[in-house]
């Protein structure tokens, strides 16, 4: 066995993982290692190994660059095929059909609020919205393999992990409209949910900054002892920042429990993933930072299913984090300020929306073993329809913030000269209330 | 003692008193700190608490704020605010406006510590103050202490604050013995965020600094008071919140004002007290124009002389002084 494998073979040897993490790590490794290492064979001319403090694996006497265009890429794990029918019956979750159906229910559902939402904002009910058209499978996939409690740290495409921990149509809408039920008061774009009590931290808009801050909030769960793990989803994009690679550093090097998950959904806006990168992904550099990495079936939701829970029993058992790279296709356009015929074809995207959706996958497995048919699945689109569009029409209705929280949370404690500005601006529109629409707002008086 | 063993007595105590809290920057466990600022303390109270980081300031300032939002209280140490530019993304749209855009939900308990503005003899991208580039932001506190008693009062105040808090140290000034009271050698004195404290009073003229320049101001002040000038030297300690009742108190009593600081000209803590007090009832109390007395408009010369002639001196204040009071 070469050095690489020896290691992790004792290291899964060590964690309390599923047999599924053992064949991950196994697989991946083997194949790498046999690529890497049949152009060095292994026999030195030297007796001495290398003793030098960052590297002590071997000499070798002839030169030899390792050439990224001759290695493999990283395979990538499938569970489901396209056809809805499971390829090793070891592999498979086997899952109950409630649970599946939730899967698929949520997945959905999300969609159909995408839709209302998307079309809202081109009429100019709402200012913005992103859809998630296409990734569902991550966000359904990764979130059931969690437990409610562990923090998720998102990008700005994960809705359908707030949806899986019950967070309500209402409550999304509610933000996405800044009424007066919105849990942030009106102080954040659109899709920039956050809920504390799903564990789901705000979302901010700079790109990759909540990657050192999830390895941050890892290290601080382990030094809580509570058996928890932090996710930290970010884009094939958001990775090429210099917060990406503090992150996977950082969180190696202290041993933080955080799960970092790619999607890797071919374009940063219009910035296809050629111009984004040169090697064979993200998860190729996992390995360079010193990281357990799979790479998976981002549209396949118990290949999903799978990498996470095995990702997570080796973070919180071994307090390491662990690479998941999740290939998948941004069917919808980046935003609503994006139109992506500018840059991709139709043909394009109606290809991965009819031939490889996580939707329409896990739909032919659950008609496949009986338990979906097509008439239960008009009755659950009108359903679901029918949900969205009561949330939709109760939120536009709703009254705005009240206008004092303006002024509020800037600090935790009121400062003095912010008091005095809201009392202005109250005694200013009690006097002048006839020119401000006040009933469109929470009783400012 | 000098304001090192003062910052190192604060920090020792807040390690002590409250396990959330934890150091972490470049070289602060190991090494004792890149200015021996947290000497012993690894020793002390293992390497759970004082944390060596990997030379990412994005990567270590993004880690502190994400333990800080799970819940523990870190003191991030930057080698020099200098360094602070390549994380200032983190300070301020993460640290200083999560509170605000969570609806008060994700409270931000982090420090940001460390040297801010000109040593001697390290050149511009060494040399740089960033007290108002810090101060300008809502949801940032900044303090900036000179003697030791306000660097251990400060500190330990900003360790206790729940909001993010910006320490401004000065690296001149680690080396400095000052007195200590009684008082200030406790180990729970904490001074208050926000109020600034007379070091010296005087009827004739109010000059408003901080950090290190307080100490060009008593000197100046020494120097004018030999000629009858008397000088009311206010320390600001904190440049966010300002203490504006003692800086308008202090010009309604003297009706001159000349600023004092480290800083670049424009855009600076100088401007933004010379227009408080304009908007302030002590406008009507003024004789003369509001003076700022600053570093030069110049990225810092590496030159010892020329650096010298970057930065207020005695001298300046003096000059200022005189034109403000209109003598010779």
């Amino acid at each position: 066995m070469s050095v690489m494998q020896r290691h992790f073979f004792q290291v899964y040897v060590k964690s309390k993982g599923l047999q599924t993490c053992h064949l991950i790590n196994r697989r991946v490794f083997h194949r790498l290692s046999a690529n890497l290492y049949s152009q060095n064979p292994p026999t030195s001319k030297f007796d001495e190994r290398p003793e030098f403090p960052g590297s002590k694996s071997e000499f070798i006497s002839k030169l030899k660059f390792i050439d990224p265009d001759k290695v493999d890429g990283i395979p990538v794990y499938r569970a489901l095929g396209r056809d809805g029918k499971i390829l090793e019956d070891s592999e498979d979750p086997k899952l109950d059909s409630e649970t599946v159906i939730k899967m698929y229910k949520d997945m959905t559902l999300l969609n159909t609020m995408d839709r209302i939402l998307y079309e809202s904002q081109r009429q100019g009910r709402i200012s913005f919205y992103m859809t998630n058209y296409g990734e569902e499978g991550t966000h359904i996939g990764s979130a059931a393999a969690l437990d409610q409690k562990d923090m998720v740290f998102g990008q700005y495409r994960e809705a359908g992990v707030l949806m899986w921990r019950g967070f309500t149509l209402d409550q999304f809408m509610d933000q996405c409209y800044g009424n007066e039920n919105d849990i942030g008061k009106g102080r954040q774009m659109p899709v920039h949910y956050g809920s504390k009590e799903m564990n789901f931290m705000t979302i901010s808009s700079p790109l990759a900054t909540q990657m050192p801050q999830a390895a941050g909030a890892a290290y601080a769960y382990k030094r809580a002892k509570n058996g928890l793990c932090v996710i930290c989803y970010f884009g094939e994009g958001a990775a090429s920042e210099g917060d990406a690679h503090a992150a996977f550093n950082f969180a190696a090097v202290l041993d933080c429990p955080v799960i970092f998950f790619c999607r890797n959904n071919g374009y940063a806006i219009s910035t296809p993933v050629k111009d984004q990168y040169r090697g064979d992904g993200i998860a190729s550099r996992g390995i360079g930072y010193g990281m357990p990495t799979v790479r998976v079936d981002g549209n396949d939701v118990f290949a999903v299913y799978n990498a996470v829970k095995s990702a997570r029993d080796m973070c919180v058992a071994q307090n390491r984090p662990v690479l998941i790279e999740a290939m998948t296709y941004r069917i919808g356009h980046h935003s609503t300020s994006d139109d992506s015929s500018a840059y991709r074809s139709v043909d394009e995207v109606s290809y991965w929306d009819k031939q490889d959706n996580p939707i329409s996958r896990l739909r032919n497995y659950m008609t496949n073993n009986n338990f979906w048919d097509e008439e239960k699945e008009k009755a659950w689109k009108l359903k679901a329809r029918k949900l969205v569009m009561k949330s939709f029409a109760e939120a536009e209705n709703r009254k705005r913030p009240n206008p004092e929280e303006m002024f509020n949370d800037v600090y935790d404690i009121l400062p003095k000269h912010l008091e005095e500005q809201k009392n202005e601006m109250k005694a200013h529109v009690k006097q002048y209330k006839e020119n401000y629409p006040l009933e469109h707002y929470d009783k400012l008086f | 003692m000098t304001v090192r063993d003062a910052l190192n007595s604060a920090l020792d105590e807040e390690l002590k008193r409250d396990e959330k809290v934890f150091l972490m920057g470049e070289e602060v466990a190991q090494y004792d700190g890149a200015y021996k600022v947290s000497k012993g303390l690894l020793n002390k109270y293992g390497d759970k608490r004082v944390i060596d980081t990997p030379i990412t300031e994005m990567g270590f300032a993004g880690l502190a704020v994400g333990a800080a939002m799970a819940g523990l209280k870190p003191i991030v140490e930057f080698m020099t605010f200098n360094f602070s530019m390549q994380a200032i993304d983190q300070v301020i749209n993460s640290a200083a406006k999560t509170y605000y855009m969570s609806a008060g939900k994700v409270p931000v308990n982090i420090v940001f510590r460390g040297p801010n503005g000109a040593a001697a003899g390290v050149a511009a991208q060494h040399s740089q103050c960033f007290g108002a580039w810090y101060a300008h932001c809502p949801g940032l506190k900044v303090v900036s202490p000179y003697s030791s008693e306000d660097a251990k009062g400060l500190l330990k105040a900003a360790i206790r604050d729940p909001n993010p808090v910006i320490c401004l140290e000065n690296e001149i000034l680690y080396g400095v013995p000052f007195e200590m009271s009684d008082e200030a050698l406790s180990d729970d004195f904490v001074l208050p965020i926000g109020k600034a404290k007379i070091e010296r009073e005087g009827d004739h003229i109010s000059l408003i600094t901080h950090s290190r320049y307080v100490g060009v101001c008593l000197d100046a002040a020494e120097e004018l008071a030999g000629k009858g000038i008397e000088c009311e030297v206010v320390n600001l300690r904190s440049l966010r919140p300002l203490d504006e009742e003692t800086i308008i108190k202090s010009v309604q009593k003297t009706g001159h004002v000349v600023t004092v600081d480290g800083g670049w000209p424009q855009y600076g803590v100088g401007a933004e007290i010379s227009a408080l007090v304009a908007e302030s009832s002590a406008f009507n109390y003024l004789d003369a124009p509001i003076l700022r007395v600053t570093g030069a408009d110049v990225p810092m010369p590496y030159a010892k002389s020329l650096e010298a002639l970057a930065l207020p001196q005695p001298f300046n204040v003096i000059k200022a002084v005189k034109r403000s009071l209109n003598v010779s």
